[in-house]
């Protein structure tokens, strides 16, 4: 390294200019070409979906509010629902089992997870669909004694709850290891001291552990939950109304498919975008105290620029 | 004022093959400050930890005000007691800890109200009422609003003070409440304890401060390879200690 600067000479001009001297940012050419090229070929992907009539965006207008596509979305809606819902209570469960004194709860937890991560969904979900094939009567009483009154597995799972069922079941595994990181990841330090001051055991995982844990579970069980929005589209194989089956049966029905596919797709990119959304201001609300400072959201970064102009 | 608040009766603790405590007995009056020295390893931090039942005792047993601490007695059997009313016990110990261990995701104030509310069930308005007194009196009252991170370690240790104090309890335990803290931020965290000890709170001080030992002390324990070694007043064992030990320790101290 060679320099230009004698010490002599820095010194007395740094007296002089210091606070002068003006700060140019490096140049970086490599990055400006990329970004031209980014740019051609983004023109080049618009111009490709607005001129070709063989995406037909006219027939996109007509089904993408059309009534019955909009209650399959509702029903892919509520599967998500009930799927991530119920996935993550089950899920909570197995994680406490999980790291549970108690060898029993720990191997039944573990097994569980083994078994369902093991399974692939399409086929739990057969499964749950069939599930009157295997036990066509479920009764309820005294383990291995007399019932005290039993009901026909067909009424009792109907196929939105075999669906759902088969979503939650499977998301739970997931779930279950995801909130279990979560746990891993709070410093036993907080446990203790919230054992030392007495606190509630109960509370000391509601009101000590979970909010400081949910600061890891969230960002990969925001993945799981608009993995469970593509996920529901399993389900079509149950003849089950939502998105993906509602889109199939209209171009089965007209022909056109390329346009309802398009269809399926803005509305999964809508439903994802909103639980993007909803991710970040659920990030910002766990992350009080794990900041010293918390950085603005949009919404106030707009406003103060709006401010600044005006 | 001379009653025998903590009573520890031959106390043994073993991590697997480990004796971390081999026969501890230690008598604390009430209103009186215990300081406990020792080399780190020697079985300082375990012995508090068994106090208030965060380690169980191998052998041996552990009284507050008279109460057996984590077990009821049945003749000559010593039940354990269950989760929930080894928790109520502890609400009578008050627990500093070297690390802090403040709540980060909850406000200073929130943190000294905590375990009032959910652990006492005393109102909240009152529990906040006595949280914000107790913060004045560490010198944090402006600070009620701040979470633990946005607070110097002093501070945060000052903190816990206040939400060990909260609880209203019986004897105050320090497991080397100063040793994570940098060196000028050391003196505010004494000063606190040594104005809890002229109000003649019950406590037991692990520390590596001498200085604060010879002030506040009524007894020192000198602890080594699990065992208490010599107890006395502060002049008699910082300036004339006994065992060859004390002598070796407090040589490399000074």
């Amino acid at each position: 390294m060679t320099s230009d600067l004698r010490p002599a000479e820095t010194a007395a001009e740094t007296e002089f200019d210091a606070a002068s001297l003006k700060i140019v940012p490096a140049r970086h050419p490599l990055r400006w070409f990329a970004t031209a090229v980014v740019l051609v070929l983004v023109a080049m992907a618009g111009h490709a979906l607005i001129t070709n009539k063989a995406w037909d965006w006219p027939t996109f207008g007509a089904f993408l509010f059309q009534k019955s596509v909009l209650s399959a979305v509702a029903l892919t809606v509520e599967l998500t629902l009930f799927g991530v819902v119920a996935g993550f209570v089950l899920g909570t469960v197995l994680a406490l089992m999980r790291v549970s004194r108690s060898p029993l709860l720990r191997a039944v937890s573990w097994t569980y997870t083994w078994v369902f991560r093991s399974v692939p969904l399409i086929l739990q979900l057969l499964f749950w669909y069939n599930l009157a094939i295997l036990y066509n009567q479920l009764s309820f009483g005294v383990p291995f004694g007399p019932s005290f009154f039993a009901v026909d597995t067909m009424s009792l799972i109907p196929p939105f709850f075999a669906a759902g069922l088969g979503l939650a079941l499977h998301q739970a595994a997931y779930a279950g290891e995801i909130v279990r990181a979560g746990f891993l990841s709070v410093d036993a330090g907080q446990r203790e001291a919230a054992a030392a001051l007495g606190i509630p055991t109960h509370r000391q995982i509601r009101k000590i552990v979970l909010p400081q844990a949910m600061r890891s579970i969230i960002p990969t069980a925001a993945n799981e939950i608009i993995g469970m929005v593509k996920g529901t589209s399993v389900v079509y194989i149950m003849a089950l109304p939502e998105l993906f089956y509602q889109v199939q049966v209209i171009y089965t029905r007209n022909g056109r498919v390329i346009p309802l596919l398009l269809v399926a797709t803005a509305w999964y990119l809508a439903l994802t975008t909103v639980l993007s959304v909803a991710q970040y201001y659920v990030e910002r609300r766990y992350s009080r105290g794990a900041l010293r400072t918390l950085a603005p959201t949009p919404l106030q970064r707009a406003r103060r620029a709006l401010r600044q102009v005006t | 004022m001379s009653g025998v608040m903590v009573d520890i009766r031959s106390v043994h603790k073993s991590f697997g093959l480990f004796q971390a405590l081999r026969g501890v007995d230690l008598q604390v009056r009430t209103g009186e400050v215990t300081v406990i020295l020792g080399p780190s390893g020697s079985g300082k931090s375990t012995l508090l930890r068994t106090i208030n039942h965060l380690d169980k005792v191998t052998s041996g047993f552990i009284t507050i005000d008279g109460e057996l601490m984590g077990y009821r007695r049945a003749g000559d059997r010593l039940h354990e007691l269950k989760e929930r009313e080894i928790l109520k016990q502890r609400t009578s110990v008050g627990f500093v800890f070297q690390s802090f261990n403040l709540f980060p995701h909850l406000t200073a104030l929130e943190n000294v109200v905590e375990a009032p509310v959910s652990a006492q069930r005393r109102p909240r308005a009152e529990a906040v009422e006595t949280a914000k007194d107790l913060l004045c009196r560490v010198g944090l009252e402006e600070k009620a609003d701040a979470y633990p991170r946005q607070l110097s370690g002093g501070q945060q240790q000052r903190v816990a003070i206040a939400r060990a104090l909260a609880l209203r309890p019986k004897v105050l335990l320090f497991d080397e409440p100063t040793s994570a803290l940098d060196p000028e931020l050391v003196g505010e965290v004494l000063d606190v304890i040594k104005n809890l000890a002229r109000t003649g709170t019950t406590m037991i001080v692990v520390t590596h401060e001498l200085g604060f030992a010879r002030e506040v002390a009524d007894t020192i324990a000198f602890m080594d390879g699990g065992l208490i070694l010599e107890q006395g007043p502060p002049a008699e064992v910082l300036d004339h200690p006994r065992h060859e030990r004390t002598r070796a320790f407090l040589s490399k101290v000074l």
